[in-house]
């Protein structure tokens, strides 16, 4: 085999999305909105809970496109950071009972640590090394759970039970109508903010090193920093997200972070439309629904169905639920005219 | 003569927007033909169009037979080589692998070897080198495997992008003294695309002169060359 | 000090299993430029196929043969069905593919043959190879065997004629059209020698790990951090990597304290991409040269 040397363009793995493009319009943001406040308050408990998941799983979708369509780093290890943030969350209630809301910026301060440090060394890689050494993150993640040395905070293989809050001032809700509304105005929090974040110098910055990092480092982009600071930002956004799922669940437990959530998470992003945002909240409600849709059509084959449905998906929009937000816009355009 | 290539109507788009607005000329049947004009005026999209690299409308026939529809493998196995902008070299194979590809899809082996003879002596270089990796071949040596793996294919039709790009003059006008030579005693029709005006037009029997997406001058090379406002207002010189 | 070659000597023949897994990774990588999830579902079916055919009398290597032209066949029909058309579509929307097919490929198999583990013979038989209490027969055959491959894949893309039009078409794809190489069934064929290739890792790996649905899922992680340890260009890179692999693995296994069966993955993969992260292109990969 030759010495020689590869020489590599670098191309674009991960396309990018048109600034405009970004954001749902004014118009259909503040419908979907309504439609988020007013839901639950017809609807029974366990579709309120469902959709708490789905705005919890969507807060990590997002947190991945961040990663991936903001600075292009593949990450299939973001369970490990959404299981730190859960464990985090249980471990400050129950052991040492703080309230479950200060809990949240604590978990994303802890998970942002971890992703800045784990970016670290992911600076060398990229492409499909960093997926496996993601992948490799995410596998461990669960074993490092069940160690017996740290079972007395863990509760080792059997994981911990938590407590789920009731509605504070005695509001007449179900715990889970609250929670719904608590992890609703949350999730608008850091959506609003990722966007703003997407848009402004880091933002920029972040884009300009998944379209072209040798371009954007000669341009004086700091590229070691910024993409340490992606790596910080979604693995804290999953981790408070985490903490939100300890919390909706009400238990923790090692086997309920496996590379099957990463995996979940990544199919999340893809079906929602890479790097568009608002698509986080699409791919969260497909990972949520389709396997019960899959199981329910025949049970031996829940698997088999959903490999189907998931290329019908991919067949039909490859670039996900944007292309499908895309066809919306110009019909909306066409028939304002 | 017969028209080799005939080309109507030719419209090129890169994704919204429109390179080629209407082209129309013809390449006569052993003809030396060059492709004029300024960076960016749509000269690399339209040898690309011929070879279905690019998105187009219009009519391209050679020799009778429709080139729109089909890929560009299949065209190039109707006998059409394209040496592409930057030479497209298999750099991580060796010097006699890229000329084996050139002849990829010829069944004749023995003429297959006697060809890449043929190629040694039209250029030497690449007999030193043959197994050297391509790679570490010079801009000039490169481009000089290029036409070699071209002409590899045996092609009734040439096409070359940019053939002096980076090139050093005396390499330049070896080049295109081969150039020549192919195109009097292989029968190969030529077509060249340039920048260097004035090189090309010394070389070419026809010239056309391309001005965004649109040809804007045609005619035999010796009076476009002659021609003072031509020169001046299309070529620059 | 005897641990140690024990262990060494035992890591490298189950350091086979993931050379093997790792040509078949490598094999698809040259053609595709990217790692296929599902290859290790489809060695799994792959070698299901040739059990049901032994149980239905076929004799062994009839059997192998037959399962190697159905995976050739198979490969390639998957490629132009699911994934010629997302030829155009994102690399990320491609990864999304492969899932979707370790999803049905692993539910039908389940559902075929349940996930009940079945013994799975070997051509090769199970006494101790030349005396040796740590390599048996069978593993000896499927050292040779992977070996075989490999000198086979070497012919092949040295010496013939779609060899070389198969790594023209993977290095310069639109070179490569322009000499008339269909670049489009230059990948089907990768497609359908990869899976060729998986069912030979399969049928060689299925006596020692026992045939059920799940079996290749840790071989395939060892199979993709083989490969991109040897670097992912190198067919030779990608045997050697296997076979360190299995030694790492053992190694970790016996020395650091208190690390039980599942977490020998983790660290093993943490040692490989520390290695990476020293030889970005890995071991025998060629050096990658970032051009804007």
């Amino acid at each position: 085999m030759s010495a020689a040397e590869e020489i590599v363009v670098e191309g674009q793995a991960v396309e990018a999305v048109p600034k405009r493009a970004m954001t749902l319009g004014t118009g259909t943001s503040l419908v979907v909105l309504a439609v988020l406040l007013l839901v639950p308050l017809v609807v029974k408990n366990f579709i309120i809970f469902q959709m708490t998941m789905l705005l919890i799983y969507g807060v990590a979708v997002l947190a991945l496109n961040i990663l991936t369509g903001g600075s292009g780093q593949f990450s299939l290890g973001q369970s490990a950071f959404y299981a730190i943030g859960a464990y985090t969350s249980a471990i400050l209630m129950e052991t040492f009972g703080v309230n479950y809301a200060l809990t949240l910026p604590i978990a994303g301060i802890i998970c942002f640590g971890a992703g800045f440090l784990f970016g670290q060394p992911a600076l060398r890689l990229s492409g499909v090394y960093l997926a496996l050494a993601t992948f490799a993150l995410a596998t461990a993640m669960p074993q490092l759970l069940k160690l017996g040395y740290f079972e007395k905070w863990t509760g080792g293989v059997q994981g911990l039970v938590v407590e789920k809050p009731d509605a504070p001032f005695g509001l007449p809700m179900s715990q889970d109508m609250w929670l719904y509304y608590f992890t609703l105005v949350i999730t608008v929090a850091i959506y609003v903010a990722s966007i703003n974040l997407l848009r402004s110098r880091s933002g920029r910055a972040f884009m300009a090193i998944r379209d072209n990092e040798i371009a954007a480092s000669s341009m004086g982009v700091n590229v070691a920093l910024y993409k340490t600071l992606a790596f910080g930002v979604s693995a804290g956004i999953t981790g408070v997200a985490g903490a939100l799922g300890a919390i909706a669940v009400q238990f923790v437990a090692p086997d309920s972070y496996t590379i099957t959530l990463a995996i979940s998470l990544f199919l999340g992003m893809v079906v929602g439309g890479v790097g568009w945002l608002p698509g986080s909240f699409v791919g969260s409600a497909f990972i949520i629904f389709v396997p019960n849709i899959a199981e329910s059509v025949s049970k031996g084959l829940s698997g088999a169905v959903f490999g189907v449905l998931l290329f019908l998906v991919i067949f039909l929009v490859p670039h996900g639920a944007r292309q499908v937000a895309i066809v919306g816009q110009q019909l909306a355009a066409r028939l304002r005219r | 003569m017969t028209a080799m290539l005939n080309v109507k109507d030719l419209r090129a788009f890169y994704g919204q927007v429109q390179a080629l607005h209407g082209l129309n000329f013809s390449l006569d049947e052993g003809s030396l033909t060059t492709l004029l004009g300024a960076n960016g005026a749509g000269k690399t999209t339209t040898l690309r169009a011929i070879c279905n690299m690019v998105r187009s409308t219009g009519a391209i026939e050679f020799e009778g037979a429709a080139l729109l529809g089909r890929s560009t493998e299949n065209i190039v196995r109707l006998g059409i080589a394209h040496v592409p902008q930057g030479r497209g070299t298999f750099t991580a194979m060796t010097v006699e692998e890229n000329l084996q590809l050139g002849a990829i899809t010829r069944r004749d082996r023995t003429g297959i070897v006697a060809d890449i003879e043929r190629m040694y002596d039209h250029f030497p270089v690449l007999k030193q080198r043959h197994t050297q990796q391509a790679g570490t071949l010079s801009g000039g040596e490169q481009q000089m495997l290029a036409v070699a793996r071209a002409l590899m294919l045996r092609p009734r039709l040439m096409l070359l992008d940019e053939p002096s790009f980076g090139l050093a003059p005396l390499i330049v006008r070896d080049l295109f003294k081969i150039l020549g030579k192919i195109n009097r005693e292989d029968k190969v029709t030529i077509l060249v695309v340039e920048q260097n005006a004035q090189l090309a037009l010394e070389l070419a029997d026809q010239a056309y002169v391309i001005e965004t997406g649109r040809i804007v001058m045609s005619g035999g090379a010796k009076e476009i060359a002659n021609n003072e406002d031509v020169r001046k207002s299309y070529l620059g010189y | 000090m005897e641990l140690f070659t024990n262990q060494v000597l035992a890591g490298i023949s189950t350091g086979a299993i993931y050379a093997c897994m790792a040509l078949a990774v490598v094999m698809i990588y040259q053609a595709i430029d990217h790692l296929n999830f599902a290859q290790g579902e489809m060695a799994m079916f792959s070698t299901f196929i040739s059990w049901q055919l032994m149980q239905w009398g076929v004799p062994y290597w009839f059997a192998f043969v037959l399962t190697l032209g159905f995976s050739f066949i198979g490969g390639i029909a998957i490629e132009r069905v699911l994934f010629k058309p997302l030829a155009k579509a994102p690399i990320l929307t491609n990864v999304a593919g492969f899932i979707a097919l370790y999803s049905i490929i692993n539910s039908c198999a389940g559902l075929i043959w349940d996930f009940t583990i079945k013994q799975y013979p070997t051509p090769f038989g199970s006494s101790p190879f030349l005396g040796s209490q740590l390599i048996s027969t069978h593993q000896a055959g499927m050292i040779g065997i992977t070996l075989l491959m490999l000198l086979g894949l070497f012919f092949f893309f040295r010496y013939t004629r779609i060899g070389l039009a198969m790594r023209a078409a993977a290095s310069v794809p639109e070179s490569a059209r322009l000499v008339g190489i269909n670049t489009s069934w230059m990948i089907a064929l990768g497609w359908g020698m990869a899976a060729a290739i998986g069912s030979v890792a399969g049928m060689m790996i299925a006596p020692v790990v026992f045939l059920e649905p799940n079996m290749m899922l840790g071989v395939l992680i060892y199979g993709f951090a083989a490969a991109v340890l040897g670097g992912l260009t190198s067919p030779f890179g990608a045997v050697i990597g296997g076979f360190l692999v299995g030694i790492f693995e053992n190694l970790v296994g016996t020395y650091i304290p208190g690390v039980g069966n599942e977490l020998k993955l983790p660290i093993a993969l943490a040692l490989i991409i520390t290695v990476l992260v020293v030889k970005p292109a890995g071991l025998f990969g060629r050096p990658i040269v970032k051009r804007v």
